[in-house]
């Protein structure tokens, strides 16, 4: 079965919650005793109509004052593939999260009010979506039923939407406009009566038609080791295992691979997933392979082909997302967790602050809860990473707090 | 040439999570109920790291109200699989005075699990706890992360959990913290049967049909092979064929009706049921907040 990850993000009023009960509902997801629940709390909240937010929102403080503050995960599934939406709060205040959504979705629905057009909300949403390089993008143009689905509306959020396009980074990105009223249920799932103008598909049918393929690129094939399996059992005597996920691309028995960080040469002996052995692996694959040659590799090692090697360096240049209360500041000292490996870091200098709505950075030498800068970092130990634009997976790390013990920003590799 | 291309990528994002979990930590330590989710773990674990043996031991919190073809079959399948087997009951909590027993109509031993739980993770020293909880199962748990840190006291702070970013997991923790971990979170319960067929993974007989003695109440269908479950006397015991969707203790498992005696017909019925799996869950039809309560004082 395919899996798609998709991510949401929107504040209280833009129907965000609704699109996402509407894709329930019509899809059938929704079962009878949680839509009992619904109904039930619904009432009791004094709502005339089904508030679809309550089949999201999580916590009892989320559905006390009616926000979402966390990222939620919804699973719902066609007979095509299954769907995981990531859905974020959309505030400023809730950056982090979002950032944390779109890490590891493919696609993503923007949604935009058509009674107040693009609004900065919308940048940030369109500007995080564009700095994470998630490919493909829906710009949900919402309550069209109250503009009396006027084309001319929809076009001029999309014509706004496209300068907006202008300003961004990455250019690859794949964006389609689709009108729709997650309230009444056009082109949600099936199409739309009210829209003849519009002859694109509804949001579903997009998203069945997305390959639901790997959310990282393709690109050059990385094997970070995370563990060493040795079985200790008569029948594997010499058996050394190293398994790991593999990113970027592809691996095949007699592969002649380097080992990082020893730059040892060997070449691929075995590909086992379980007890099954294969002559080839997909990118996306977790698995166990051998080498020809007794190396010396441990967790934090990686393994790529020869000739492929990505760059090593003790010294970092990052767009960084701060997530904690704390501000990063130079000369303090983090956790660098880059894949499974970690080393010690100092923040060299943060150099400027991005603003999310593209009009550009602003110097600075801190970053607060929320703000994407950019930041200079050294290492005790070099690293080897790709450019973010060109392997997600082996271009991004986060930074660890040594006090707290806890995530305390994202960093993309530039 | 034997390629192997297609991939499923909940299966490869779980055994990425096993590894990590035995990379990241001292002791860990597999929850294992005997339930579909808690067998899907041991596969998913086996296959994390042949052809090594699961390098972590199996704990089972025994209520003493489990039900008893669950309990043979787990005898069975750590034999086969030569793992360690770690059992604490929660009687021996009862008796010491730790717990106390709940009375009444709707008395279970499900909340009592937590402090017997946190009691053998405290004895063992486990760091790590894994355990079968699904983000689609319950609203509480859609919230929860994948390395879910706990306090000395086993509470989950939901107001400040650790983002999870990228496919990294960061499980760094201070002496006396743990970490619940949760391979299979973005598998739904279609997805865990699915695999269960897929894979041919035995289970236990209860999830398939079968004659069984039972009375109705609130309009669940109740086990009354034995006297565990507290019965009115008007509650009238009529044979059913029914099979259990979700196994837990017996006091809190309501049964479906249901003829799907194989694995091909239960993935079938799930496909088609309207009910959502914990509907049969009584334990969380206490309160709307009876997960997010339970796992804030430390249950899984």
């Amino acid at each position: 079965m395919e899996v798609l990850k998709i991510a949401t993000a929107g504040s209280v009023d833009d129907g965000k919650s609704t699109l996402i009960g509407r894709i329930l509902y019509d899809t059938k997801s929704l079962t009878t005793d949680k839509l009992e629940a619904i109904e039930k709390r619904s009432k009791a909240n004094g709502f005339d109509y089904l508030d679809f937010s309550l089949a999201t929102d999580g916590l009892v403080a989320e559905r006390e004052q009616g926000i979402t503050i966390d990222v939620a995960h919804i699973y719902f599934s066609t007979a095509k593939k299954s769907y995981i939406i990531a859905d974020t709060p959309g505030h400023v205040e809730y950056t982090r999260n979002m950032v944390t959504g779109a890490s590891t979705s493919q696609a993503s629905i923007i949604l935009v009010d058509a009674r107040n057009g693009v609004i900065e909300q919308t940048y940030r949403h369109f500007f995080i979506n564009n700095l994470l390089r998630v490919k493909d993008v829906i710009v949900a143009v919402n309550k069209m039923d109250l503009v009396d689905y006027s084309e001319e509306k929809f076009n001029a959020i999309k014509a706004e939407f496209e300068r907006l396009k202008e300003k961004a980074d990455y250019k690859g990105q794949n964006i389609t406009f689709i009108p729709i009223s997650a309230l009444k249920g056009d082109n949600v799932v099936g199409g739309s009566e009210n829209t003849p103008w519009y002859n694109g598909q509804s949001i579903l049918q997009h998203l069945e038609d997305l390959k639901a393929q790997d959310v990282f690129e393709a690109g050059q094939a990385r094997f970070p080791v995370q563990t060493v399996i040795r079985p200790k059992k008569d029948e594997f005597h010499d058996f050394r295992g190293y398994a790991g996920k593999l990113y970027g691309g592809d691996i095949a028995v007699g592969d002649e691979v380097t080992v990082l960080p020893s730059l040892t040469k060997s070449k691929i002996k075995e590909i086992y997933f379980f007890d099954k052995k294969f002559d080839k692996a997909g990118r996306g694959s977790s698995l166990n392979i051998t080498l020809e040659d007794n190396v010396n590799v441990s967790r934090g090692d990686m393994i790529v082909k020869a000739g492929e090697e990505p760059s090593s360096e003790k010294q970092l240049r990052a767009k960084v997302c701060w997530m904690n209360g704390q501000n990063l500041v130079p000369k303090t000292k983090y956790l660098l967790q880059h894949g499974v490996n970690r080393v010690q870091a100092m923040i060299q200098s943060v150099d400027n602050v991005l603003a999310t709505d593209f009009s550009g950075a602003e110097a600075t030498d801190s970053l607060s809860l929320n703000q994407i800068g950019e930041v200079e970092i050294k290492l005790a130990k070099p690293v080897f990473f790709d450019k973010y634009t060109e392997n997600k997976q082996n271009g991004a790390f986060i930074l660890i707090d040594p006090q707290s013990n806890t995530t305390a920003g994202v960093g993309i590799i530039e | 040439m034997s390629e192997f291309l297609n991939i499923n990528p909940l299966e490869a994002e779980a055994i990425h999570i096993f590894r990590e979990v035995v990379s990241q930590f001292e002791k860990p330590v597999l929850l294992f109920s005997g339930g579909k989710d808690s067998i899907t773990l041991v596969r998913l674990a086996q296959k994390a790291f042949w052809p090594a043996k699961i390098p972590f031991p199996l704990l089972h919190v025994d209520t003493g109200h489990n039900f008893p073809e669950t309990i043979e079959f787990r005898d069975r399948l750590v034999e086969e699989l030569g793992a360690d087997l770690i059992v604490r009951y929660v009687q021996d909590d009862i008796d010491k005075g730790l717990v106390k027993e709940e009375s009444g109509k709707y008395a279970s031993r499900n909340s009592l699990q937590t402090t017997t739980l946190l009691n053998a993770l405290e004895e063992f020293k486990f760091d790590a706890a894994i355990g079968g909880a699904r983000r689609d199962e319950e609203k509480a748990r859609a919230k929860e992360r994948i390395f879910s840190v706990r306090d000395d006291f086993g509470q989950w702070d939901e107001k400040n959990q650790r983002p999870e970013l990228f496919d990294m997991l960061n499980g760094k923790i201070d002496l006396g913290q743990n970490v619940r971990v949760f391979p299979i979170s973005n598998w739904t319960e279609l997805d865990v049967w699915s695999y269960i067929e897929d894979e041919g993974i035995e289970i236990p007989s209860i999830y398939f049909a079968h004659k069984r003695k039972t009375f109705l109440r609130d309009g669940m269908i109740w086990s009354a092979e034995d006297d565990i479950v507290y019965r009115e006397e008007d509650e009238v015991v009529e044979e059913r064929l029914v099979r259990f969707r979700t196994v837990g203790d017996m006091s809190c498992t309501a049964a479906v009706l249901s003829d799907a005696v194989s694995i091909e017909k239960v993935v079938s019925e799930i496909k088609e049921s309207t009910i959502s799996e914990r509907g049969a869950r009584i334990d969380d039809k206490r309160s709307e907040a009876a997960m997010e309560v339970r796992k804030q004082q430390g249950y899984f």
